[in-house]
């Protein structure tokens, strides 16, 4: 049916073999707007599973609108006061949930503990999109090919998810379970996310391919280490577009770890990276191209990381 | 259904609404408030074409609900200019050919308004990455580069 037929007003839904038509117009639902998290968990405890969280509503609106989901009550957290700051706590840096990208993106806190987030960040879609998306929505959302998530993942990261029964903290490892599916229980919400804070020795490097700017990437590297006697030490690497979750790489980090990051390292990084990595074939690109697309990129960051880390790091006898 | 009573600010002009609570903002300004200059393309956030003023940033119309907006100020393309005087970004526009059909122009406009107001604009590859929001098929964009290149240089630098 045509949405834009004279003079009706609103969309109706027609049935087309016994199913709802799909009209590029949401279902109905309920809306609350709470302003404290108590009664954010009361109304997910009541809606037993069938209610949805709206942070930014840039990743959810768009299902919505489409009827992927029909949640029968929304619960808008957007006018909660208190979760819109962006703190630091001893070594962790600690993301609100109604922070937006474009207030991450411009933190001074982010901007001196958490270099490569701030980089991160100017990767994150366009100016619009920025001005409403959350940095917890796009974590709780849980889209491999995204960057907070990632950055969560490969940074210590722990998600703060709070309900009726109480505070609950989840590490990244154990949040991020699938594409688009997190270890959220129905009647629990994020709260804040937390990070640690990169130490002031450390070097970084982020590394993403997108076809255009603001474009999901194709595949994205990126690293933490330091420079301890001219060793790399403490190494961190995460990646994602490549894989059903974003990854942070163990076994690439002990690679790394205690050499001089030259050449022949990096050559060996990239070796196996195409060896571990499982990617997937889909219309923007192959599983073949995404895995040498990824040794390319961590030569890049990894290169990038190590000359930051040399012109700060110490050795322990001069 | 669920129904929602509204009051926005748009273009300063209060407006009460009793709305559904599905109702997505583009709705409700082309629908409720017959005002049909904000365009609708995609419905998914991608094309930009929906662009409005919320509370003083941009933001797409079609991923926000109506009934989020409530208390809010919104600004849109109706609030820019008329045919008789046009605003200063329409003009910047007109004189550079920064338009063709005009279907992705008030998207255009109004994420130009919050560029002018929060962005450096310093360098054409800033003004290339900002405007990489909204998708415009006939121009192939460069004299909308143009259009913000000399309202950036009138306006000076921010603060
Ligand atoms: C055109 C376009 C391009 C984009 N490009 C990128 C990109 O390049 N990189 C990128 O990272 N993102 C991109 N995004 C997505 C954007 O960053 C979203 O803002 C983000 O993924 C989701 O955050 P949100 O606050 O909008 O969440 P919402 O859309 O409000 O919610 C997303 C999901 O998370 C749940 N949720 C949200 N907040 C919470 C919470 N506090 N607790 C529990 N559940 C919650 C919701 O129920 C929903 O299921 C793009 C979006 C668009 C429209
Ligand atoms: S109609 Fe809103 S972004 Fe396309
Ligand atoms: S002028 Fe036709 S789409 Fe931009």
């Amino acid at each position: 049916m045509n949405r834009h037929a004279g003079g009706t007003k609103r969309v109706e839904e027609v049935s087309f073999a016994g199913e709802v038509a799909d009209d590029m117009k949401p279902a109905q639902f309920d809306y609350i707007a709470p302003t404290t998290i108590d009664e954010v968990a009361a109304a997910l405890a009541a809606a037993e599973g069938e209610g949805k969280i709206i942070a930014g509503g840039q990743s959810l609106m768009p299902m919505i609108n489409f009827r992927l989901v029909k949640p029968t009550i929304l619960i808008d957290i957007n006018r909660v006061a208190g979760l819109d700051r962006i703190e630091l706590h001893g070594d962790r840096v600690r993301i609100g949930a109604t922070v937006r990208h474009h207030m991450t993106a411009a933190d001074a806190i982010i901007r001196q503990h958490l270099p490569i987030v701030h980089e991160a960040m100017h990767h994150v879609a366009h100016m619009t999109v920025r001005n409403r998306g959350t940095f917890c929505g796009s974590v709780a959302h849980a889209d491999p090919a995204t960057e907070m998530p990632m950055m969560t993942r490969f940074l210590g990261g722990t998600v703060i998810a709070y309900s009726q029964r109480g505070r609950r903290e989840i590490p990244a490892a154990e949040f991020f379970v699938g594409s688009l599916v997190n270890s959220l229980e129905p009647d629990e919400f994020v709260i804040r996310v937390e990070l640690d804070a990169m130490r002031p020795d450390a070097g970084w490097g982020f590394e993403e391919f997108a076809k255009r700017h603001g474009d999901f990437a194709l595949a994205c590297f990126a690293t933490t280490l330091h420079c301890v006697d001219g060793m790399a030490s403490d190494v961190r690497v995460g990646m994602m577009g490549v894989g059903e979750t974003p990854l942070r790489l163990e076994e690439i980090e002990g690679i790394i770890e205690g050499t001089d990051v030259s050449e022949p390292v990096l050559d060996m990084v990239a070796d196996r990276l195409a060896g571990i990595l499982m990617p997937n074939t889909d219309i923007h690109a192959s599983a073949d191209y995404r895995r040498h697309l990824s040794g390319v990129l961590a030569k890049r960051a990894l290169r990038a990381a190590w000359s930051r880390a040399k012109t700060k790091g110490f050795k322990h006898n001069e | 259904m669920s129904e929602k009573t509204i009051t926005v600010s748009v273009n300063g002009a209060y407006m009460t609404r009793t709305i559904e609570a599905r109702t997505l903002l583009s709705d409700f300004l082309r629908q409720d408030l017959c005002l049909t200059g904000t365009h609708i393309g995609c419905e998914h956030g991608v094309c930009g074409a929906c662009t409005v003023i919320l509370d003083g940033r941009s933001a797409r119309s079609c991923l926000t609900l109506a009934v989020q907006a409530d208390g809010s100020e919104i600004e849109t393309i109706e609030g820019q200019g008329s045919v008789d005087k046009l605003g200063r970004i329409q003009e910047a526009f007109r004189e550079h050919h920064g338009l063709q059909c005009g279907f992705c122009t008030p998207g255009f406009i109004m994420a130009i308004t919050d560029l002018l107001r929060h962005h450096p604009l310093e360098t054409d590859e800033e003004i290339r990455e900002a405007l990489s929001g909204n998708i415009c098929r006939c121009t192939g964009y460069e004299n909308i580069v143009n259009a913000v290149r000399e309202l950036a240089k009138e306006r000076g630098p921010l603060e």
